[in-house]
């Protein structure tokens, strides 16, 4: 079997991992780099992503694309009161959100596709083969549309992705490895954009999710957001300047900040400098650990209510955890992990890398799924309760919130007026009463038979697959006839739109190396007539004009192919111009072979 | 459990999960209850332990990672059949669950038990739900306030004990169900009997359930 991957693709970095020896390694760069920045910008010469891109985000903001993670999955309406954060474009088209780059809009799984295709070709680079199947780790609270999309991203890449699994129990699979845990463990997962936790039983291999929960919109980001905004204020007051109307400068507040608070994860005092637009000079302010925790303490606050109620819904109190594990970058806040200890009565643990630990969980999932390991299994489950809408507004739940998956209900339909041959469905996911509070999945049109009213029995079957990815199918129970349903999505790309995307990301990278042949060609050629023209000068005397008429004459059919846009046309004039310059070549070394041995005498080269 | 044909190589299913022709995967009969799909005896005390052993050892013969080779046909049936392993540990891991579950396969009634509230305590919970409507309009810091919650909180613990009083009467019907089942016996004393422990269960479930459910309401009410 072909090997499988994991990729952790997260808010703020991604990464890639493979297995070797019975043990999860990651891919690094060149430089020896494991983390690819999760930023994509346009620039002159096109897309580019990662460290390159990064680079943009101070340069060229509103096309640089950052935190693309918050998008995936949700509308316009979602993320209305952070808009402003943002200097890129948004707009909404079928309930996905879109972002605007130079001329083109593209959708959150289509900017995730291209760093997805980043770690693609890393790992393609390194293995020295080629890539098509991975595991791609979401956060454990992500809803059904936040794991399609993430699907969708793989399929856009050019990746099979064969199983979507949470960061936290990845993490879980990593450390479970290492050290053989047996017991109750809580993966405490604080990341760029998500927090997450879970509540796992380890025992002989199995790793059984008891509860998770979380919030897919509080991270390390928020952080930085409120730091960011007390600098603008501070900034505003001092200096009469308001940054947020400079995108560009805003970012670079932005980066600074984050750089600020990393530093103060070891010191206790660090200095922010923040250059003004318009030549204004600089902004410098201390800042100490202090005054960034009583800062933050309300963001890092919000983490500990989930974590209680995923305790709650485990049935287990703080003590009952034998040990708590740390994941994602924020957790190397002090302040986190005093907050953490004092919630579970023990110190957390992070021995594992908490940037890498969830990639390397998830190439060991990719192990598991490839049959290399076997005696590992993880019992996941579904974050949230799934239902449908029924009378008066009202969710009926038909899989509760922590349900192992794969998890299936059955429901059986029929129709309340003679002869009516339809009946519409809307799929909700959420803990609230009412539809409205709830967030809606998709909704589709059962087929119904035109039969006396109640008589039509249509059960439908709504199944949670291990990605906790929600399949439904329907049985004419008279009939025994299975119908196929086609789901409209509420916040999710149609499959024409995924197929659409995949082909533009296949015709657009066939271009993209049709292009960069072509500007090699052009390269290669140019040097070519470059060394042609100057060996004709310097040595076109030692052989016959016709030959070296020849030679002229494949050089200029050369310089008019190389301006046209085929490269084959300009490689088959290379080699005929090579071929017609052989023999000039070859005399050419032998006279400056000769040349060099003149003056020498013989027992200097003997 | 499947004790059909296989619906890859058409031999007979002697296996318990595979066919032990073609060693493919068998899919989990649709009649098939939940303490047959475990592989314990339909009794209403089970040990915890050796029912999550069970689990794991079937979710490891039947969970779709290790199917990630196989045709599609496999693929799904491992789907349909862990999705089914996961729905009947879920309820019989619990002892209330299972008591419900095993009542509808016993009288044949599917659907929910309905929740209704004991006869001796229906004066009671009316007057609690006056109480609570109070409660929730009041000033929570005045003096009234203080002591509807504190009168709230009276009731929470008598009606938690009252709960508590009903689990272990079930736990008492529980361990005489499962009495009568060892013996096997199928005598007309051994029919009332049996008559008497289902009657008297539902009763006591629909019972629990819904002090349960006012207790849960209360808890959230003045929590």
């Amino acid at each position: 079997m072909a090997r499988i991957v994991g990729i952790d693709l997260g808010t703020t970095n991604s990464l890639v991992a493979y297995m070797k020896d019975g043990q999860p390694r990651i891919v690094p760069d060149r430089n020896g780099r494991t983390m690819v920045p999760s930023v994509v910008a346009l620039a002159d010469n096109g897309l580019i992503v990662g460290n390159s891109a990064k680079e943009h985000l101070t340069r060229n903001p509103e096309r640089t694309v950052y935190s693309v993670k918050r998008f995936m999955g949700k509308g316009l309406a979602d993320i209305q009161n952070e808009l402003t954060y943002f200097p890129y474009h948004l707009t909404e088209t079928g309930g996905v959100i879109r972002i605007r780059l130079g001329q083109k809009n593209y959708s959150p799984p289509q900017i995730s596709a291209m760093i997805l295709k980043e770690l693609k070709l890393r790992a393609e680079t390194y293995l020295g083969e080629s890539i098509t199947k991975a595991v791609i780790t979401v956060p454990a609270y992500f809803n059904d549309s936040q794991r399609q999309a993430t699907k969708d991203a793989g399929l856009i890449a050019g990746l099979e992705v064969l199983r979507i699994i949470n960061e936290p129990t990845a993490a879980a699979l990593a450390y479970g490895l290492q050290k053989n845990t047996q017991g109750t463990i809580a993966v405490y997962d604080f990341g760029g954009g998500t927090f997450d936790i879970s509540i796992l039983k380890l025992k002989d291999g199995i790793f059984e999710v008891l509860a998770t929960n979380g919030d897919t919109h509080l991270g390390g980001d928020d952080v930085d957001r409120m730091l960011v905004d007390l600098f603008v204020s501070e900034i505003q007051e001092r200096e009469a300047v308001d940054i947020s109307d400079y995108p560009d400068h805003l970012q670079a507040v932005r980066l600074e900040v984050e750089r600020a608070k990393i530093r103060l994860s070891d010191e206790l005092k660090t200095e922010i400098a923040i250059e003004l637009p318009e030549g204004r000079g600089r902004f410098t302010r201390a800042l100490t650990r202090d005054q960034l925790e009583s800062l933050v303490m309300s963001v890092i606050e919000r983490t500990l209510v989930p974590c209680r109620m995923a305790l709650k819904d485990a049935g287990l109190n703080p003590k009952d955890i034998d040990e708590v594990v740390l994941v994602g970058g924020s957790t190397r806040m002090p302040l986190v992990r005093q907050l953490v200890e004092a919630l579970f009565g023990k110190p957390p643990h992070c021995h594992l890398n908490p940037d890498e630990v969830v990639a390397l969980g998830a190439a060991v999932q990719a192990d598991i799924l490839s049959g290399g390991t076997t005696d590992m299994l993880l019992l996941d489950v579904t974050p949230l309760s799934l239902g449908i809408e029924t009378m008066g507004g009202v969710m009926s739940s038909l899989i509760r919130r922590n349900t192992t998956i794969p998890a299936s209900a059955k429901e059986m339909f029929t129709t309340y007026v003679d002869g009516q041959t339809g009946v519409d469905i809307h799929i909700l996911q959420g803990e609230r009463e009412l539809v409205k509070d709830n967030r809606s999945l998709a909704r589709f049109r059962l087929k119904v038979p035109p039969l006396p009213a109640g008589v039509p029995r249509i059960e439908v079957t709504f199944l949670i697959d291990a990605n906790g990815i929600l399949n439904v199918t329907a049985t004419d129970m008279r009939t025994s006839q299975s119908q196929s349903i086609e789901v409209k999505p509420s916040y999710g790309l149609s499959d024409t739109e995924v197929e659409r995307m995949i082909e533009d990301s296949f015709k657009f990278a066939a271009e993209d190396v049709g292009a960069r042949k072509l500007i090699e060609a052009r390269l290669d050629a140019e040097s070519l007539i470059k060394t042609i023209d100057k060996s004709l000068a310097e040595a076109g005397h030692l052989v016959a004009r016709e030959e070296a008429d020849t030679i002229r004459i494949a050089s200029s059919q050369l310089s008019t192919v190389k301006d046209g846009t085929d490269f084959r046309a300009i490689r088959a004039r290379m080699a005929e111009l090579e071929q017609a310059a052989k023999h000039l070549n070859a005399v050419m070394l032998d006279d400056s072979l000769k040349r060099g041995l003149q003056g020498k005498k013989v027992s200097d080269v003997s | 459990m499947a004790r059909s044909m296989c619906w890859h190589c058409q031999s007979e299913v002697t296996g318990e999960y595979f066919c032990e022709r073609c060693v493919k995967v068998q899919p989990v009969s649709k009649e098939t209850d939940y303490f047959t799909c475990l592989g314990v005896p339909r009794r209403l005390t089970l040990d915890p332990k050796k029912l999550e052993a069970k689990f794991y050892e079937l979710s490891r013969t039947f969970h779709p990672d290790f199917y990630q080779t196989k045709s599609t046909a496999e693929q799904t049936i491992s789907l349909s059949n862990a999705a089914v392993l996961n729905t009947a540990y879920r309820t019989l891991r619990d002892p209330i669950q299972r008591a419900e579950y095993l009542l509808a396969l016993e009288t044949g009634s599917v659907k929910d038990i309905r929740t209704s509230p004991p006869a001796d305590l229906f004066e009671e919970i009316l007057e609690l739900q006056d109480t609570l409507e109070e409660y929730r309009t009041s000033d929570r810091g005045s003096d009234q306030g203080h002591q509807l919650r504190a009168a709230l909180q009276a009731e929470q613990e008598g009606l938690e004990r009252r709960k508590e009083e009903m689990e272990s009467q079930l736990r008492q019907l529980f361990a005489d169900w499962d009495k009568l089942q060892d013996t096997g016996e199928a005598t007309s004393p051994a029919r009332a009997e049996r008559n008497r422990i289902l009657k008297q269960m539902r009763d006591l479930l629909s019972h629990r359930t819904y002090i349960n459910n006012i207790v849960n309401d209360l808890a959230a009410t003045i929590a």
